[in-house]
């Protein structure tokens, strides 16, 4: 056995600086392993998804089961039919979870410079916009996850989306774990306490959760809430994810997409370029 | 294998700054046993923290297996693993799924990992322990799987910055043997710091730093032998009166003087002296009331280079007795 191992051990290893393509494929592959590991963390974490599961259900029945009776029907300003109160905090709670679960995920950075493992990824041969890539992706799978389980009660509702409207949900559930995660990402890349970044994270999250629009409609607002809601990136996330499911919306597609997608490259670019900088 | 010329690193602090490295020079050989024995704060760390490119330096010239470190970043670290003083393993993973995700990391193609991983936990004592999460694992068995880790790559040069750091001594030893088995098995070129003397007693030549400066560098061998054969310790009735003398008489060991524990003077035998020990006793014109000899060990060269022991802490330059 020895001999054979020993046959292995002489690697060839290139002497200069390899091509780019060489390079690309090595962060491509570390990307994958730091996502691969938060998947299987979160595997072994099961019994955290369930617990998580909990304050969206409080919100979904006791907030809207007992608001709804009193509520009529509410409509959208673009969309056409109205729904019941719980109908439509639906789509805004499954918004909830995810923006919740991504939020939380840039903790895992802190933990891991907490406890040396960062130092282990760090060290190793890969840039550091890889390991933002892979902490970014392996959060945001992590929400995603989260707010499937959420998305899985629909048949409670009176929601009847097609298939290619749950899709679309999905891609919206994605894009806002990524553009939630790479905010979390962003505060943690710096920090070194993880109760520090849990506290920084509960001024920034709940405000993002009640401006977004997931509680109520954004019609008929008084101008200085209508404002706050529009700047708060989380609106539009929660507006797409309503669209795809129950066709009421606020802003069209685009506006929705380009400004999400628009903040997400923000974000995601200055938490790379702040990692990069930090010993 | 490595080459550091001239390294300086200086951090800034609030007050100023604080020059971690100062002109550290040194030499690796390919296959050697390379030891940093110096007090916590000496500059060990931030030395490793150059040669993996995590610290830039603030001047000088790093080079391992001919490629310089600030140009080729990645390239050397494919070629180091490396142990951390703290411990830096997930611990909510199983130890395999650990050798897993570093091999991934170091981009060791499937088969290879999985060969290397069974051969080294194999050599390191792990194999019945390989899925079992490492949160369970004692301290000295998350050692010897770190140190499994940093071998899965297959690297030229293994870095252990104090490895048996707040093991027990029984761990401590276990570990050491486990070094030696994987390093006769594998071959590749170790650089260590510590600050434990027999630690670095067994390697094939030490740097002695302290205050970020190489201040003797050879074979442990060698540096004994430069005090002299013997290391003596006297008991006097009035110590202050023979430290000057000593002072006096003999310059060349003035630095090298050291208070023991019982109060006795120990000091290498002055090498102005030709004769034996026994000559030098009975020239002293004092009486003395307890004597022994031994050999010099490195806790001797190091006070001898620095004026100071290890476990003093080396921060000032007086002489390291006054207990």
């Amino acid at each position: 056995m020895t001999e054979k191992v020993m046959d292995q051990w002489s690697l060839v290893l290139p002497s200069t600086q390899p091509p780019l393509a060489d390079r690309m494929t090595r962060d491509l592959g570390g990307i994958y392993t730091l996502w691969l590991r938060d998947v299987i963390r979160l595997w072994r974490d099961r019994i955290r998804l369930v617990g998580s599961f909990i304050q969206p259900l409080l919100f979904l029945f006791i907030l809207g089961g007992g608001l709804s009776p009193r509520l009529g029907a509410l409509g959208g300003a673009r969309g056409g039919q109205s729904l019941g109160y719980q109908d439509f905090l639906f789509p805004g709670i499954v918004g909830m979870s995810v923006l919740f679960t991504a939020s939380f995920a840039g903790v895992a950075i802190v933990w891991d410079r907490e406890v040396g493992f960062l130092k282990e990824v760090l060290v190793a041969p890969l840039s550091r916009t890889a390991v933002v890539i892979g902490k970014i992706l392996g959060g945001a799978t992590n929400s995603v996850v989260q707010g499937s389980l959420i998305l899985a009660l629909m048949p409670l509702f009176h929601l009847h989306p097609h298939l290619g409207q749950i899709a679309g949900a999905f891609l919206v559930m994605i894009l806002i774990g990524l553009t939630q995660t790479s905010v979390g990402i962003l505060l943690g890349v710096r920090m070194t306490s993880s109760q520090g970044f849990m506290v920084l994270m509960n001024f920034i999250i709940l405000p993002l959760f009640f401006l977004s629009g997931a509680l109520y409609p954004l019609d008929r607002l008084p101008s200085w809430l209508s404002l706050a809601s529009r700047l708060d990136p989380m609106t539009y996330g929660v507006d797409l994810l309503r669209h795809a499911l129950t066709g009421i919306h606020y802003f069209s597609v685009a506006t929705d997409l380009l400004t999400l997608g628009g903040f997400l490259l923000v974000i995601s670019f200055l938490s790379v370029h702040l990692f990069n900088k930090t010993d | 294998m490595i080459q550091a010329d001239d390294l300086i690193k200086i951090y800034k602090t609030r007050t100023g700054k604080r020059i971690a490295v100062n002109g550290v020079s040194f030499h690796v050989k390919e296959g050697e046993f390379f030891s940093f024995l110096g007090p916590n704060g000496a500059g060990k760390t931030t030395t490793i923290g150059m040669m993996v490119a995590l610290l830039s330096p603030t001047s000088g010239r790093i080079k391992i297996d001919n490629l310089d470190v600030t140009k080729y970043p990645h390239e050397v670290r494919q070629r180091i693993g490396i142990i951390f003083q703290d411990p830096s393993l997930d611990d909510r993973l199983t130890a395999w799924e650990n050798l897993e995700f570093h091999g991934r990391l170091y981009g060791i193609p499937g088969p290879a990992r999985k060969k290397r991983s069974e051969f080294l936990m194999e050599v390191m004592g792990l194999s019945d322990r390989r899925h079992d999460l490492v949160r369970t694992f004692s301290g000295g068995m998350k050692r010897r799987l770190e140190i499994v880790r940093g071998l899965v790559h297959a690297p030229r040069l293994l870095i252990l910055d104090e490895p048996t750091l707040g093991l027990d001594p029984h761990s401590r030893r276990n570990v050491w043997e486990y070094i030696h088995t994987v390093r006769k098995e594998v071959g590749m070129t170790v650089f260590l710091t510590t600050h434990y003397l027999e630690e670095a007693d067994g390697s094939d030549r030490v740097a002695i730093i302290n205050q970020g400066k190489i201040v003797a560098l050879d074979s442990p061998e060698r540096l004994k032998k430069s005090l002299g054969p013997e290391v003596l310790i006297l008991k006097v009735q009035d110590k202050e009166a023979f430290r000057n003398y000593l002072f006096d008489c003999y310059p060349s060991i003035t630095e090298a003087i050291r208070e023991e524990e019982g109060g006795q003077l120990s000091f290498p035998m002055p090498q102005e002296r030709a004769e034996s020990p026994w000559e030098f006793l009975r020239s002293l014109p004092f009486p003395i009331l307890e004597a022994s000899i031994r050999r010099p060990n490195l806790d001797d060269v190091f006070i001898r280079y620095t004026g100071q022991g290890l476990a003093d802490g080396g921060q000032g330059k007086n002489s390291g007795g006054d207990q």
